[in-house]
């Protein structure tokens, strides 16, 4: 068994005063920012890199002392790109506080419905909207076309369809949880409405096509990967562990399902985890140098307990994928690695277009269901003063952890969000990336990209801010060792 | 004997002798913008939202009795700019944050907000900082709310008959608090059955464990905005699903 490597370049060996500082800050998030660090030496050599980001934090404080039935609509507004997943992550804690152990079969099918419609827009969005332009036209391309727009004049087709299977997603979300961003479907014990007949009937009349555009995406992906194997393989590859939620039966679920977690090899090293106990799973480790945690399996250390999470981890810690489509294409994925796992951190890209494909085809089958329409939504019973609720949300696992007092106010609150599991990791392709491309070369907006590109891959909360209409909100200084500053670049100068 | 009338933006509306500017209108079907009155409770004229001109000068509707031929401005530029900016100061009094209060959808201070097009809070935040009070078994109250409509004092002590609520401090340290010797509500006779804790407009006094249980659409002000719905007002025929 290998385990994971890692650590080379998050501190430099030589003095820091010696060393010239270049930073680009900040590197936007959702709703924050962060900043990547350089350090490099006299002949321009990479000597230490980090990713430092700004976290969600406020939100375990404030929500302290609000009554729980706020919470699920409350945490969604850490994010606006993907709230469904705190929403449902806070819904399904909240379920064991007020007893409801198993849910009605119209509520876990709603809630399931809402969830895949948000892994399809979210995952379209980041595709078609924030990384193919970069896919398609070259990492270190024209900076003013690298965008949606540019997109859309070179390739319309793909960027129309992108644009349409983001709307069908959210059209979704819409109708199961009554606003496309920020709604209130999800209470806990249930769901507060169902999905009307005439609903369904809209949905079914267009999700052909979205199965048939998604199938589309992942064959995209397939011809970039093919034309430039030694990028798509190489760019800032790394090896760790893995982590996700796994169904019951092995099958790849974004809804439910219990840990499982897999070393660089492919071998597996947890599995069948009940998520209520995740705190015995996971540790969380400060670094002085960043505000967002590091998290890493407890019985290995941080050293070696890091790990990946997101649709590279998923599609690879499943045993199938329970949709006929997806499953041809995770199996190609799969005889891709030929035998070993794929860790190249583009692959994400493959990954989340095999997950599209996933949560189209079981949107399908879902509206089928007549349960979406019933009438039994809520459930409960003995109360209890704690829960755990666990989701693969777009970016990865996603955790809350919630303890409610007697008079139903909530004392404490533990979130560990998908961007925190993957800080290692992506700290980790950077510094790959810094290595192999930044050593020794005069910097420009085209190298500050391949930066970006590499974060990007993983999807976290900040790509749409760093990537927004091309216009990404990142400046570069360089000084002097003095800390006179002697360069500056800027993307959207 | 032609029954007197008062001429409300041009129109005439009759009105019986003792009704005030409120009362005709919303006999009439029209919306003058209010918080604190309840057709149930004598008017106090707290909360100015309805200052219409009569006759040329700023009265408060709920109050001011019809006269005959009085002329009434009400739905003017001048005065809902007034009342916007009122709403505005409410607003930031309180936590009025409405993407997560459950209250959304059934408020009336957020419905006036949309009707009167309030597009931002304007001045600088308060930020009260109130605990709840969850004591009660059945109700959870949120200070950091209440907009001093005195509704719930009025009506816990006029109806109830228990004066559960008042207002203690003064000027802008006026606030909301529970009447009894430890200040909670667990500690008073209050009850969900009572009149008081169905006239809150705000998100202040809140049924436990039901927030959100409504979904967005089917919410009283997502049907059908404020000013459409004087005839429930003037019934106050909502209450009991607040």
């Amino acid at each position: 068994m290998q385990q994971a490597q890692g650590f080379e370049l998050e501190t430099a060996s030589a003095a820091a005063g010696s060393l010239r500082r270049v930073a680009i800050d900040p590197v936007s998030r959702v709703e924050g920012h962060g900043k990547v660090t350089l350090l490099l030496d006299d002949k321009d050599q990479v000597q230490q890199v980090r990713l430092h980001i700004v976290e969600f934090r406020g939100f375990e404080k404030f929500i302290q002392g609000r009554p729980y039935w706020e919470v699920p609509v409350m945490v969604q507004r850490l994010c606006g790109i993907c709230p469904v997943s705190h929403h449902l992550a806070a819904a399904k804690a909240l379920d064991h506080v007020v007893g409801a152990g198993r849910l009605t079969a119209s509520a876990e099918k709603l809630r399931r419905l809402m969830h895949y419609g948000q892994i399809l827009q979210s995952h379209a969005l980041h595709f078609f909207h924030l990384s193919s332009p970069d896919l398609l036209f070259g990492f270190a391309s024209e900076a003013g076309r690298r965008n949606i727009v540019g997109v859309a004049a070179a390739y319309p087709d793909v960027a129309r369809q992108g644009v349409l299977l983001r709307k069908f997603g959210q059209e979704v979300i819409r109708l199961t949880a009554g606003k496309r961003v920020h709604g209130t479907g999800a209470i806990p014990g249930g769901v507060n409405r169902a999905l009307r007949r005439e609903d369904r009937q809209g949905l079914l009349a267009e999700v052909g096509q979205i199965v048939g555009w998604s199938r589309d995406a992942v064959q995209l992906v397939k011809r970039l990967h093919a034309a430039d194997p030694a990028l798509y393989d190489g760019f800032g590859t790394f090896r760790s562990n893995i982590l996700s939620l796994v169904g019951a039966d092995g099958a790849l679920d974004f809804y439910d399902g219990q840990l499982r977690v897999r070393d660089a090899d492919g071998g597996i090293l947890v599995d069948g985890f009940d998520v209520q106990n995740y705190h015995q799973l996971i540790r969380e480790e400060v670094k002085a140098w960043s505000y967002m945690k590091f998290p890493f399996l407890a019985a290995l250390g941080p050293r070696q307990g890091w790990y990946k999470v997101g649709p590279l981890a998923r599609v690879q810690n499943c045993d199938f994928i329970p949709t006929p489509l997806a499953e041809a294409e995770r199996r190609q994925f799969i005889d891709h690695g030929q035998g070993k796992p794929v860790h190249a951190p583009l692959a994400y890209h493959w990954a989340r277009m095999i997950e599209l494909l996933h949560a189209a085809e079981t949107i399908a089958e879902l509206l089928h269901d007549d349960d979406l329409s019933g009438s039994e939504l809520s459930t409960s019973g003995a109360r209890a003063r704690e829960g755990v609720g666990v989701i693969e949300a777009p970016r990865g696992t996603l955790i809350h952890h919630y303890q409610v007092d007697d008079e139903d106010l909530v004392t404490t609150c533990d979130l560990i969000v998908s961007t925190t599991h993957n800080n290692q990791p992506m700290n980790e392709a950077i510094r790959r990336v810094a290595q192999r491309y930044l050593n020794g070369r005069e910097l420009t907006e085209g190298l500050l990209n391949h930066i970006e590109v590499a974060i990007r891959a993983f999807d976290p909360c900040l790509s749409c801010a760093t990537h927004a209409l091309g216009k990404m909100p990142l400046q570069l200084e360089l000084q002097d060792a003095a800390g006179a500053v002697i360069g500056r670049l800027s993307s959207a100068s | 004997m032609t029954q007197p009338s008062i001429l409300l933006d041009g129109l005439p509306v009759p009105f019986v002798d003792g009704q005030t500017i409120m009362d005709a209108a919303m006999a009439a079907d029209i919306f003058i913008p209010h918080l604190c009155h309840h057709p149930e409770f004598k008017p106090q004229g707290s909360c100015k939202l309805c200052t219409v001109k009569a006759n040329g000068r700023y009265v408060s509707a709920c109050t001011l009795p019809a006269r005959d031929g009085m002329e009434v401005e009400n739905n003017s530029p001048d005065l809902n700019d007034k009342r916007r900016t009122l709403l505005q100061m409410l607003f930031v009094e309180g936590n009025h944050f409405c993407p997560s209060c459950e209250k959304s959808g059934n408020c009336m201070l957020q419905a006036l907000a949309y009707e009167l097009e309030m597009l931002s809070p304007h001045f600088d935040q308060f930020y009260p900082n109130r605990a709840v009070d969850a004591s009660h078994p059945e109700v959870l109250l949120d200070f950091n709310r209440c907009i001093l409509c005195e509704l719930c004092v009025r009506a816990s002590r006029d109806v109830d008959r228990k004066s559960v609520f008042s207002l203690s401090g003064r000027g802008i340290d006026k606030h909301l608090i529970v009447n009894a010797e430890s200040g909670r509500l667990a500690d008073t006779d209050f009850s969900w059955a009572d009149k008081a804790a169905h006239v809150c407009p705000v998100g202040v006094i809140l049924k436990k464990r039901s927030g959100f249980a409504v979904p967005i659409g089917k919410r009283r002000y997502d049907v059908e905005p404020i000013g459409m719905q004087v005839e429930r007002l003037a019934a106050r025929s909502a209450d009991e699903e607040s």
